[in-house]
C-alpha cells in the first residue's frame, strides 16, 4: 500500500502528459490525412489559348501533381443545337484550352494566391479558377481545430507541469532525507541518486504501460473509427510500436530530469 | 597508543561572527570510551558535527581516523564515514524502509555480500531484541525500539569509531541499559572508539571512560 502511494503521484502527472502528447500526435496525424483527403479532392482549372508545356509549367510550380486536359466535348455536348460535324470541329479548334490541375499537398491561401500569379505570368493562361472562397474557408476550419486541439492540449500539459513542480518539493523533501541519511555512512552520491532513478524510471514504465493499455482500448473503439470515416480519413489513433517507444521514451527522459533537479536541489545537513 | 582523533587548534563555527568552539587542541586514543558533556548550547553536538565531517573547521586542523577534515573532499570523507557509527538523538532512520533494511544500509554502502549482510543484521536484531519487529517500519515502533535500531545499523559494519549524540536523551530505562551495555561491549569486545556527548554520566556504566566538558568554547579534561 505505501509502495502504491509513492508512485501514483508521479504516474498520474506521467500519464497526464502523455496522454496530451498523444493527443497532439492524433490531432497532427488527422490533420494531415485531412489535408492530403483535401488535396486530393482540390484542384484547380486552368484555361489557356494555346496547348500547355507540362513540363516547364511542373518544373516551375514544384507544388503541382499533375495537369490533365479537360475534354471540351461535355460543353460542346450542351451547346449542340443542330450544328454540323464540320462546325462542331471548327469550334472545337478555336474553343480555349481547359486544363485540371491537382496538387501535391493542400496548400495554404498564400501558396494558391502565388501559384495562381505564377500561371497567370504566362502569356497564353488567359484564366485560373482557384476556388479561393471554399478553399480560404475549410483551410481556416482546419487551423481553427488545429489551434484549438493544441491549446488543449499545452494547457493540460502546463498544468501537469505546475502540479509537477509542487510535488517535486515534496519529494525533495522526502529524498533529501533518505540521502542525507545516506550520506552520513559514507553513500557516494551515486549510490544515493540510484534509489531516486530506480524509482522515477520503474514509475515511466508503468505510466507508459497505463498510456499504452488506454489508447490501445481508445483506439479499439469503433465510435471514434465511425467519426473519422464520416470526414473520409483513416487515421491511426494508437502505433502499438512507434507510438509506445515515443511515449516510453518521454515518460523516462520526463522522470530522470525531474530526478536530477531533485539531485541538484539536494542540500547537505549541517 | 594510536590516536584516532587529533585536533589542534581547531575551532567551529556555524558564521565567520560567531566561533562555538574556540582553538582547541585535544587527541582521543584509538579503543578509548569518552564521554563529552556541557551545557545546552556548549557546542558538544557542534563538536561531533565536524567529527562526522558535516561541519568543516573554521581554523586548525582536525585528524579523524588519519583523515585531514579541514577541506576533505566528498571521496575522502566517504571513505571515512564508513568506517564510521553515529547515533542520533533523533535516531536519523529512514521512514520507508523496514528496521531491517536500515540496519543493512552502512552494510550495503561497504558492499558486504548478500549473505554476511544478512547474518550480520539478523545477529545485531537479536542483541538490540527486536527479531520480532524485522519487517516493520520505523514509525510503527517506540522511541526506544527506534533508537535501539539506530544502535544496530551504527555496530553492523564494525566501525573503528561510534559517536552518539544524547544516545538516551529520551528513552526508558530499559532501553537506555541496553544501549550502553552495547556501546561498552563494542568497546571492550571490538576495541571500538566510542565518543559520547551527553548531559549526564550514567553512574551504573562500567567502563574506563575519558571525561571532557566544554565551556565558553574551550574543551578541558576532568578525569
Amino acid at each position: 500500500m505505501k509502495s502504491i502511494k509513492n508512485h501514483l503521484s508521479l504516474v498520474i502527472a506521467l500519464v497526464s502528459i502523455l496522454f496530451s502528447v498523444q493527443v497532439l500526435l492524433i490531432s497532427e496525424r488527422s490533420i494531415s490525412a485531412y489535408k492530403e483527403k483535401l488535396a486530393h479532392d482540390y484542384s484547380l482549372v486552368v484555361v489557356a489559348q494555346k496547348k500547355l508545356n507540362y513540363s516547364d509549367i511542373m518544373k516551375e510550380n514544384s507544388i503541382i501533381a499533375t495537369i490533365t486536359q479537360l475534354s471540351p466535348d461535355n460543353v460542346i455536348a450542351r451547346l449542340h443545337t443542330g450544328m454540323s460535324a464540320k462546325n462542331v470541329a471548327l469550334l472545337k479548334l478555336t474553343l480555349p484550352k481547359f486544363y485540371n490541375i491537382k496538387l501535391k499537398y493542400y496548400p495554404s491561401s498564400s501558396e494558391i494566391k502565388i501559384l495562381t500569379k505564377k500561371l497567370l505570368r504566362k502569356p497564353f493562361i488567359t484564366k485560373v479558377e482557384n476556388f479561393s472562397n471554399t478553399h480560404d474557408l475549410t483551410y481556416k476550419l482546419l487551423l481553427l481545430f488545429k489551434k484549438v486541439i493544441t491549446i488543449f492540449s499545452v494547457s493540460m500539459l502546463i498544468v501537469t507541469m505546475l502540479l509537477i513542480f509542487k510535488e517535486l518539493k515534496i519529494w525533495q523533501f522526502k529524498h533529501n532525507e533518505r540521502m542525507n541519511i545516506m550520506g552520513l555512512f559514507g553513500a557516494p552520491l551515486w549510490m544515493r541518486s540510484a534509489i531516486l532513478f530506480r524509482l522515477s524510471i520503474v514509475d515511466a514504465i508503468i505510466a507508459s504501460f497505463v498510456s499504452f493499455i488506454l489508447f490501445t482500448l481508445i483506439a479499439s473503439d469503433d465510435w471514434i473509427h465511425e467519426q473519422f470515416d464520416s470526414i473520409g480519413i483513416t487515421v491511426k489513433i494508437f502505433d502499438p510500436f512507434s507510438d509506445l517507444m515515443i511515449l516510453t521514451a518521454l515518460a523516462i527522459v520526463v522522470s530522470i530530469v525531474l530526478s536530477l533537479l531533485i539531485i541538484l536541489g539536494h542540500k547537505e545537513e549541517v | 597508543m594510536d590516536k584516532v582523533i587529533i585536533a589542534d587548534n581547531l575551532s567551529l563555527a556555524y558564521s565567520d561572527d560567531e566561533t562555538i568552539i574556540n582553538k582547541v587542541k585535544f587527541s582521543i586514543d584509538s579503543g578509548s570510551f569518552v564521554f563529552i558533556t556541557g551545557a545546552s548550547g556548549s557546542g558538544k553536538s557542534t563538536l561531533l558535527k565536524s567529527l562526522y565531517g558535516a561541519l568543516n573547521p573554521q581554523e586548525g586542523s582536525l585528524v579523524v581516523g588519519g583523515v585531514e577534515l579541514k577541506g576533505v573532499s566528498n571521496a575522502k570523507l566517504n571513505f571515512l564515514r564508513k568506517h564510521i557509527g553515529i547515533v542520533f538523538q533523533d535516531y536519523k532512520l529512514v521512514k520507508e524502509w523496514t528496521i531491517e533494511k536500515n540496519i543493512m544500509l552502512p552494510l550495503l554502502i561497504n558492499g558486504y555480500e548478500k549473505g554476511v549482510t544478512q547474518n550480520q543484521v539478523d545477529s545485531l536484531l537479536k542483541h538490540v531484541r527486536l527479531k520480532h519487529q524485522a519487517g516493520k517500519y520505523p514509525q510503527e515502533l517506540s522511541g526506544g525500539e527506534q533508537q535501539r535500531v539506530a544502535m544496530a545499523r551504527a555496530l553492523s559494519h564494525n566501525p573503528i569509531l561510534i559517536l552518539a549524540d544524547e544516545p538516551t536523551g529520551n528513552l526508558d530505562d530499559y532501553s537506555a541499559e541496553l544501549i550502553w551495555n552495547l556501546l561498552v561491549g563494542a568497546n571492550e569486545q571490538l576495541k571500538t572508539t566510542v565518543i559520547v556527548v551527553t548531559h549526564h554520566i550514567p553512574e551504573t556504566i562500567k567502563v574506563d571512560y575519558k571525561h571532557y566538558h566544554i565551556e565558553f568554547g574551550r574543551i578541558n579534561e576532568v578525569n
